[in-house]
């Protein structure tokens, strides 16, 4: 009986890591569509701010309520996770708790200390699915967040709380088990889950047996399940917070990337330069019409957002009826860089599929709207910039199109003509100081 | 008005120690000026010896390339480095949020290095230094002042505290807004927004900014941007209240305050 388990625990293992593997390498390659960006500035900068910002949870903060809820879910992850480092060798070697004996006493503390967490991420998983459909938090009412992005959110959540009771039910039929059975080593008493032993009294060994086994496998291939949810899902920012975090740009948030390209035409138009412009081999948009356009930087953040909606709930522009929402340029960049890599992977024209991702995902109405006050840079706890995309998507309008809005062509024709984005002459500018007063 | 220009003080085989960039709103715009003149009057006022670059001066070009239009703005942006690299300048002072935020952040890269002071932080030194001396319970005292943030100086260049130290320097009676520093609203007028109207929406943003404003019962609402100074006063023209509230530049209200 033990080998069958352990075959089919290293079946369930492997099918789960093809998979994941699998993904892993598409939501990579998926990146890799963008254009190659090197991290500038300091190094020591970026560990800061995977330590203080991912890692410390340091943006969270802002909103306590939902800072403290969710650093709960986030340390019980961190440390409950251990357990699946038992797990895993359990199921291989077809043991059973096999660190109980070596670690004694401290075992005993660390599954009371998981079962404590247990119940915590259980908690603060039920007000997070309060918030979302009971009292309905504004930011998870915006027009993006249609059905999959509620759903998901509802799922994590659930599959979060119904992992979390498979943990406690295992403990409460094994401690029920380890009186008068060699194989159920004694974990000591565990407090929470003694809280369920009642349920279980007078059931017969088999039940109990069958009970355990089936709450460890639910965990386990739990575990593995929801971990290749994952990469389908917002959930994401669990690991690719932590890249976004180290790659974001350091500079003052009002600064603009350059473009170089731009910069060598302008010199050799001005004689500033003795150089020719360099011929590129491919000659590249300027700006971004797709994602392919983006850098790999942007479409990482991409998959970092997880839907919090805390840019857009601070987004000017959205607060006052307008059709952007930051939130909605991150996930809009997602999907269809999903889109291209899953149709590059079937064969299909990928990028050539006749969408883009301004036009077809986003519309020129929502980038104009957009004040670049970076309120939503300065909310995000994961340092997503969706404000760099806005710009972008802007350049290319602007500079491949020549579809600013009018108002806008006509402001660039006051400053190529008289050197100020209003109508004035520019021999003019200095009048004031010969004004009266 | 005394205002000398780069090219008289080189004529004259002088330099300044600071030049006074005076933007496009700052040059054009009728309210803009007057805190422009404000400034100039509190420099002349300190003995700060300054100069601006007058006609020489052009649009630095921060709405064209927010707008996207990345090779105006570095037709700009070159041309406006040619001449300040010309006059050797090495120290600017700009009442604008958007000329501070550019130079100072955006010209390093296309040659452009100076050391970038918004008019705010100038005004703090000048009065840490004790060089504008401003006394205690003058015209100021217990009037409500509310100071709206710059997002070009607050979220872009991290400066919340500068603007309103100068203010705590009148002696009065300093109200925030709920959202503030980090969190502030912005007034809408920036990312080149200033130069169309907005998109279909169910409110201006300039008219919510207002409304946090006027709630904290204010009677002066502080700026430090010609932007946010149009689009505030057009706020509170929206909501017919100018005849009691004000909407000053932080120059105009030393400036006063000094009797200026």
């Amino acid at each position: 009986m033990v080998i069958v388990q352990q075959i089919l625990f290293l079946v369930v293992l492997g099918v789960a890591g093809f998979f994941i593997r699998k993904r892993l390498l598409r939501i990579s390659s998926n990146i890799r569509l963008g254009k190659e960006q090197k991290v500038s500035g300091p190094t020591s900068e970026r560990v800061k701010n995977v330590l203080l910002v991912a890692f410390g949870q340091r943006k969270m903060f802002k909103r306590l309520v939902p800072a403290f809820f969710h650093f709960l879910i986030y340390a019980g992850f961190l440390i409950i996770n251990l357990e699946v480092l038992e797990f895993v060798i359990d199921g291989v070697f077809g043991t059973h708790r096999i660190f109980a004996p070596y670690l004694g006493a401290f075992y005993n503390l660390l599954m009371n200390l998981f079962e404590a967490l247990a119940i915590a991420v259980l908690v603060a998983c039920v007000v997070f699915l309060i918030r979302r459909n009971v009292i309905k938090i504004e930011r998870f009412e915006s027009a993006e967040m249609t059905q999959w992005p509620r759903l998901d959110a509802n799922l994590i959540l659930t599959i979060e709380i119904v992992l979390m009771v498979a943990i406690l039910t295992m403990n409460a039929t094994d401690q029920l088990l380890q009186t008068g059975n060699d194989h159920y080593v004694s974990t000591g008493s565990l407090f929470f889950s003694s809280y369920l032993m009642p349920a279980f009294q007078g059931f017969n060994t088999e039940t109990l047996v069958f009970i355990e086994r089936f709450a460890w496998w639910f965990h386990i291939v739990g575990i593995l399940g929801f971990t290749l949810y994952v990469t389908y899902s917002k959930h994401l920012h669990i690991f690719l917070a932590f890249v976004n975090t180290y790659v974001a740009k350091l500079e003052p948030k009002g600064h603009i990337n350059n473009m170089p390209v731009v910069t060598n035409e302008v010199k050799s138009m001005l004689g500033l330069t003795t150089e020719a412009p360099q011929a590129q081999a491919t000659p590249g948009r300027f700006g971004a019409k797709d994602v392919n356009d983006l850098t790999q930087h942007n479409l990482i953040a991409a998959y970092a957002c997880t839907e919090c909606g805390r840019c857009t709930s601070e987004c000017p522009a959205n607060l006052t009826g307008k059709k952007l929402s930051p939130r909605k340029i991150m996930m809009d960049t997602r999907d269809r860089m999903e889109e291209v890599g899953n149709s590059i992977a079937r064969g299909g024209p990928g990028l050539q599929d006749g969408k883009t991702l301004l036009g077809d995902y986003i519309t020129r109405e929502e980038i104009n709207a957009c004040t670049s006050c970076n309120a939503c840079v300065e909310a995000c706890p994961v340092l997503i910039n969706p404000l760099e995309i806005i710009l972008e998507l802007r350049r290319y309008v602007s500079m491949e199109e020549s579809g600013a809005p009018a108002q806008w062509n006509s402001m660039f024709q006051n400053i190529e003509t008289s050197f100020a984005p209003w109508k004035f002459s520019s021999s003019d500018r200095f009048n004031w100081a010969k004004d009266e007063k | 008005m005394d205002v000398p220009t780069m090219a008289e003080l080189t004529a004259k085989g002088e330099s300044p120690e600071v030049l006074f960039w005076v933007g496009c709103a700052g040059s054009f715009d009728d309210r803009a000026k007057r805190v422009t003149k404000a400034f100039v009057k509190i420099l002349n006022a300190v003995g700060v010896k300054f100069a601006v670059l007058g006609t020489e001066e052009t649009c630095t070009g921060d709405p064209a390339r927010r707008a996207g239009n990345e090779f105006l703005f570095q037709m700009q942006a070159m041309s406006n480095i040619q001449v300040l690299n010309g006059y050797q300048v090495k120290k600017i002072v700009t009442a604008c949020p958007h000329c501070f935020n550019t130079i100072k952040n955006e010209y390093p890269e296309l040659g452009g290095t100076y050391e970038v002071i918004h008019h705010s932080t100038f005004l703090q030194q000048l009065i840490n230094d004790g060089k504008i001396k401003l006394s205690e319970g003058g015209s100021f005292k217990g009037r409500k002042i509310t100071y709206h943030d710059s997002c070009y100086l607050g979220r872009a260049n991290n400066i919340y505290e500068a603007p309103r130290s100068v203010l705590e320097a009148l002696d009065a009676d300093l109200v925030e807004m709920k959202k503030c520093r980090t969190t502030g609203l912005c007034c809408g007028a920036g990312g080149a927004q200033m130069f169309k109207e907005p998109e279909k929406g169910k409110k201006d943003i300039n008219v919510a900014r207002t409304e946090d404003a006027l709630s904290t019962g204010a009677t002066t609402i502080a700026v430090a941007c010609p932007f946010c100074m149009t689009m505030m006063t057009d706020g509170v023209k929206n909501k017919e209240k100018e005849s009691s509230v004000a909407v000053k530049d932080l120059a105009e209200l030393i400036a006063e305050a000094q009797g200026l």
